[in-house]
């Protein structure tokens, strides 16, 4: 057995297993390695490494981009907690140098400035795993087509308001329902409806769920939020500036973190979410110009 | 027979699946006084910082130590199999380990995510033997103590034990529908 034991690297339960690790956890958004160790600290179950929180990348403007390599490394270098990055949406070669640089997930991310306005990256082509955003289930299985092992919904990133967050979870999750209810003849009508392959449609039609583990995004920054999340069905949360944009990051972290782990225990999200400090301040969706929201981007 | 999973965080639907599969409905613990009547418990995969943290928070560590000590049988995997053990290399030097399988265990042996990979094992005392094994940023058993029996190895590494009620494997067999760990555990493990 020893001499044929029928090794792979980089199959796709290699990648959606490390997804399946994550489940029930908070991934957090860091810029330097002190804020990454804050969130290892904190039980963090991965971060996300960046040049700048989406708060400041939506304050900053112009073209945002993959993070200096430096930054990257020396977060990677940091914790032992699996260390994602962003890449901008189509720019495979972004991809490939976070890859390189030993990033154990990377996130094609509309939190970046897109690089290319009709095609998603081949995920197929590596070796690592993706996470891609999805306001609706049609966007989800189109990801997953493109290779995305793990998507998340996207909210609307830097505002700290989850009422984004909440709208796409539950376009998800009831696009999910009528699916599962059609019958079999009308599948293929809802795969066009959907824009997404028949294959992937009808598996979501058997199983009545999602074929990867789907975590919330955009807009959580508090406990409670984090447990609506996953009260409305999602597997685990990213919190980007939500916790280093507020008045006492680690203690909100690991407030967080509870909060995930107990989402139906009211008591616990109770006693949590007190005297956490400033919570960061929060952005109206209707103040923000149609041409600035992250969620539009991605296709 | 009762079996709880720790839910704190990780693949602990996997678990009770598996275990749903196999008859068995699994108990999702996420409380210590959960442990009350249980016959064993499956410490699952995940970030073992974060359950190790949780499991601090929720005061898990002399709840657990002291179940087993009256009966309750544990089964970690990857990790779980981090969390059980009497010594753990390349932890974060506050992690706090269970302790009480007398193996030495290396955390993130085989390297990050990229190195994660399946392979066939030869795994003892199930039928067929061959399981296939998905490791991911998995640990191996550096060393057992005395009285602790490998049940399957790779490339070298020993990446499955037992000693008594106490089950250690580096791997993930609740990511391959696959109940014959699973059946070993509760025939064999929990059973004895």
């Amino acid at each position: 057995m020893s001499e044929n034991a029928n090794v792979s690297t980089g199959t796709l339960r290699v990648k959606t297993g490390l997804a399946e690790m994550l489940k029930g956890g908070v991934i957090m958004d860091v810029v330097t390695p002190e804020q990454a160790k804050l969130a290892e600290d904190a039980g963090a179950v991965a971060v996300m490494a960046l040049e700048r929180v989406p708060a400041d990348i939506r304050a900053a403007g112009g073209v945002a981009r993959m993070a200096d390599p430096t930054i990257v490394e020396a977060i990677v270098g940091s914790v032992s907690i699996p260390v994602m990055a962003k890449c901008r949406i189509g720019h495979f070669v972004e991809a490939q140098v976070l890859q390189s640089l030993g990033v154990d997930y990377l996130d094609e991310s509309e939190v970046l400035t897109p690089a290319d306005e009709q095609y998603h990256v081949n995920k197929w082509d590596f070796q690592i795993p993706f996470v891609c955003g999805c306001r609706n289930l049609g966007e989800a299985l189109r990801r997953i087509s493109e290779g995305a092992a793990m998507v998340r919904t996207k909210g609307e990133p830097g505002t700290g308001n989850v009422v984004e967050a909440v709208r796409h979870m539950r376009t998800v999750t009831d696009e999910i329902a009528w699916v599962a209810g059609v019958r079999k003849e009308q599948l293929f009508d809802a795969a066009k409806q959907l824009g997404a392959p028949y294959e992937l449609v009808r598996w979501v039609h058997d199983n009545g769920k999602l074929p990867v583990v789907n975590f919330s995004a955009g807009g959580i920054a508090t406990p409670a939020d984090a447990a609506l999340m996953m009260q409305l069905g999602c597997d685990g949360v990213f919190v980007g500036s939500g916790i280093f944009k507020s008045g006492d990051p680690a203690k909100r972290a690991k407030a967080i973190v509870e909060a995930t782990t107990h989402f139906e225990d009211a008591d616990i999200i109770a006693r949590v979410s007190r005297d956490l400090g400033e919570a960061m301040v929060g952005i109206n969706i209707s103040d923000i110009p149609d041409s600035e929201r992250m969620q539009e981007r991605g296709w | 027979m009762r079996i709880g999973v720790l839910a704190l965080q990780g693949a602990f639907r996997e678990h009770m699946m598996t275990l749903e599969a196999l008859g068995v409905t699994g108990v999702a613990v996420r409380q210590p006084e959960q442990l009350g009547d249980l016959n064993g418990l499956i410490i699952p995969g995940g970030e073992s910082t974060a359950i190790s943290k949780l499991m601090k928070t929720y005061r898990f560590y002399d709840p657990i130590r002291q179940h087993h000590g009256a009966g309750m049988a544990i089964w970690g995997t990857c990790a779980g199999a981090i969390l059980i053990a009497k010594q753990v290399l390349d932890a974060l030097p506050d992690q706090e380990s269970l302790g009480v399988m007398d193996i030495t265990v290396r955390r993130n042996a085989y390297g990050r995510q990229v190195d994660s990979f399946e392979a066939d094992l030869d795994f003892r005392h199930i039928p067929d033997g061959e399981f296939r094994g998905v490791f991911i940023r998995a640990p191996w058993i550096e060393t057992l103590g005395e009285g602790v029996e490998e049940l399957a190895s790779h490339g070298g590494h020993i990446v499955a034990a037992r000693q008594g009620d106490l089950l250690a494997t580096a791997f993930h067999p609740e990511l391959t529908g696959d109940p014959r760990i699973h059946r070993f555990f509760l025939d064999e493990v929990v059973a004895s």
